[in-house]
């Protein structure tokens, strides 16, 4: 042992431990992935909703994936709100125009970006919601104001299959 | 210790200890070298031991009866509750149970920050403490999930949502927590498993924790190093085994007085609530073991860095042994220490008491400064301390005091050595 060289063996000794490496991880891979979101859960990825009883000012709130869903028909005092906000007064800058293609229906997801609870209706300083876990208060758009949360609700995808009828997901 | 030199009596004992040495181990058990001045603060390892077994006990039996399932979860806690012979009884003392096991932990890390416990050699000692702590607050928050009420449900959503802070991959992370897009059966079902687990992994620690305490011995109320044995120390049993047996009395009646006669008062009335994905409880407050690092979570304005705060409100104790610099352990020698550490004391009632109310006004105030204080005390107060207090002097062994105060020390000392 009076020189350090590469031997036969050492190359033996990485060869092996690198399969074996590789082995070990193909093997904890399916244990950590069986936790995943599974097939039956991903399989209901879309609701449909009709929409046809919402009367302007009242908000419809659906389950979708297990969470809320706000659908709000707005009064035109509230859109007006919503749009005439100054974007650098948001914390997190979003235009009324892009989270509500039609001016008259937000769809958003109901639950605060803070860490998840469901946030009240006509609620808070700016006239949108109020989460009562942090106090995060968020606009007519339902963006956030005021309080711990970072961003603004969630906008899911979704579309009008008809007039009175919304598909989310 | 007699450890080597210890044979078994009986020829069976013999043969059966040189193939497996327990009899030994028991023997070292009872002949374990104790200080002699422990005082009742030393009797909550004991009592930690009885509340690990009665959790796994009650667990155990109340796990014949539970369902795991969301649709079925409430109900058949409520079938436990009403149904099941004496499911009530099993029931209150579990969930209690839980409440007292904190109790114990808190007053048992108290008592090994008054002492100087976790110092050298004690560190690894203390940091298999902490572990165990943290897979207790693991414990509790899933079995709190369990009953599947509105507290349960939306305790999961807070807690499960602390690892979205996480940049880049939280929301994946949270996602896999849940096994869904929310809170759900996949998550319940799982909380179930874990919370079965745990208490197995605890109890393995508890044996590592309890065999590291072994190597150097007890520290104790003076805080000095002694020989083992010596007339400092006194075996384990009897002396130790019946003073802890009498704490561990007048803790039972401490137990039992809530799961008799204040069975709920620990729990949130929310929680008889079956669990609805659609509304929020108007305030959620975790149970009262966890309320002083939620008040340290909620005193910061910013997500990620409110998590930052209260996740190294607790790992700052791991490091403790190394920020604490000075080497005198027992605050009993440390005027200036005993000081800090009762204002520290108070400091943690404070979060606690802020943690339970609403996030805002003077509240949010109280909480911001308890906050900043907690980590002034590890991070500045305790290292600058060691170089800068002047400590009383500390005897040489646990006798001394007792002599020093003889007006004859030579003739006590003389007497000492011959009861010896």
């Amino acid at each position: 042992m009076s020189e350090k060289k590469t031997k036969r063996r050492d190359f033996l000794f990485t060869a092996t431990t690198a399969v074996g490496a590789v082995g070990a991880a193909a093997v904890v891979w399916p244990m950590i992935d069986q936790m995943n979101p599974d097939a039956s859960v991903k399989a209901l990825a879309s609701t449909e909703v009709d929409v046809s009883s919402l009367t302007p000012g009242n908000t419809l709130t659906v389950l979708w994936r297990g969470k809320p869903v706000f659908i709000r028909r707005r009064t035109q005092e509230e859109i007006d709100e919503a749009r005439k906000v100054k974007m650098e007064d948001l914390i997190h800058p979003e235009k009324d125009e892009d989270r509500a293609k039609n001016p008259e229906w937000l769809v958003m997801l109901g639950v605060c970006t803070h860490l998840g609870c469901v946030p009240l209706n006509d609620k808070g300083d700016y006239n949108g919601w109020f989460c009562p876990c942090h106090g995060s208060h968020y606009d007519t758009s339902g963006r956030i104001r005021k309080g711990p949360a970072p961003w603004n609700m969630e906008v899911p995808k979704y579309e009008f299959v008809d007039a009175n009828t919304i598909k989310i997901g | 210790m007699s450890d080597h030199d210890y044979r078994p009596k009986s020829k069976v004992g013999q043969w059966f200890n040189d193939r497996l040495p327990l009899l030994t181990l028991a023997n070292h058990l009872t002949d374990y070298p104790t200080p002699k001045n422990l005082n009742y603060w030393w009797t909550f390892g004991g009592i930690l031991t009885f509340c690990l077994i009665t959790q796994i006990v009650t667990g155990l039996t109340l796990a014949m009866h539970y369902i795991a399932h969301a649709d079925m979860a409430f109900e058949s806690v409520e079938h436990i509750m009403r149904d099941v012979n004496y499911g009530w009884l099993i029931r209150y003392i579990h969930a209690n149970g839980a409440s007292m096991f904190f109790l114990a932990v808190y007053i048992h890390i108290f008592r090994s920050l008054f002492y100087g416990s976790y110092k050298s050699p004690r560190e690894i000692i203390w940091i298999l403490g902490i572990i165990i702590y943290l897979l207790m607050m693991a414990a509790a928050f899933m079995g709190y999930v369990l009953p599947w009420g509105q507290m349960s449900f939306w305790g999961a959503t807070v807690i499960t949502n602390l690892f979205s802070a996480i940049p880049l991959v939280g929301e994946g992370i949270v996602t896999w927590l849940w096994g869904g897009y929310s809170v759900d059966n996949p998550t319940l079902t799982r909380f179930f498993t874990l919370h079965y687990l745990i208490p197995f992994l605890i109890l393995g620690l508890v044996v590592l924790h309890i065999w590291a305490l072994h190597v150097p011995g007890n520290n104790n109320p003076v805080g000095i190093d002694i020989k083992k044995p010596s007339k400092d120390t006194v075996p384990f049993h009897p002396y130790i085994v019946i003073k802890d047996g009498f704490a561990l009395l007048m803790f039972m009646i401490v137990f039992a007085f809530f799961v008799f006669y204040a069975p709920n008062i620990l729990g949130h009335a929310d929680n008889y609530i079956e669990a609805n994905p659609m509304v929020t409880p108007a305030h959620i407050v975790p149970e009262w073991y966890l309320l002083p690092f939620y008040a340290i979570l909620r005193s910061v304005p910013d997500k990620l860095l409110g998590v930052v705060a209260m996740l190294s409100a607790i790992l700052i104790l791991a490091v403790l042994p190394w920020l604490d610099t000075s080497k005198i352990r027992s605050a009993v020698f440390r005027p200036l220490y005993k000081q800090f550490y009762w204002i520290l004391v108070a400091d943690v009632l404070i979060l606690g008491y802020v943690g339970a109310m609403p996030a805002e006004g003077l509240y949010l105030l109280i909480a911001r400064v308890a906050t900043a204080y907690y980590f002034l005390h590890f991070l500045v107060i305790l290292p600058v301390l060691g170089f800068k207090e002047k400590t009383l002097p500390v005897p040489l062994s646990i006798t001394e005091p007792v002599l020093g105060g003889s007006p004859n020390l030579a003739a006590a000392r003389n007497k000492e050595s011959k009861i010896e």
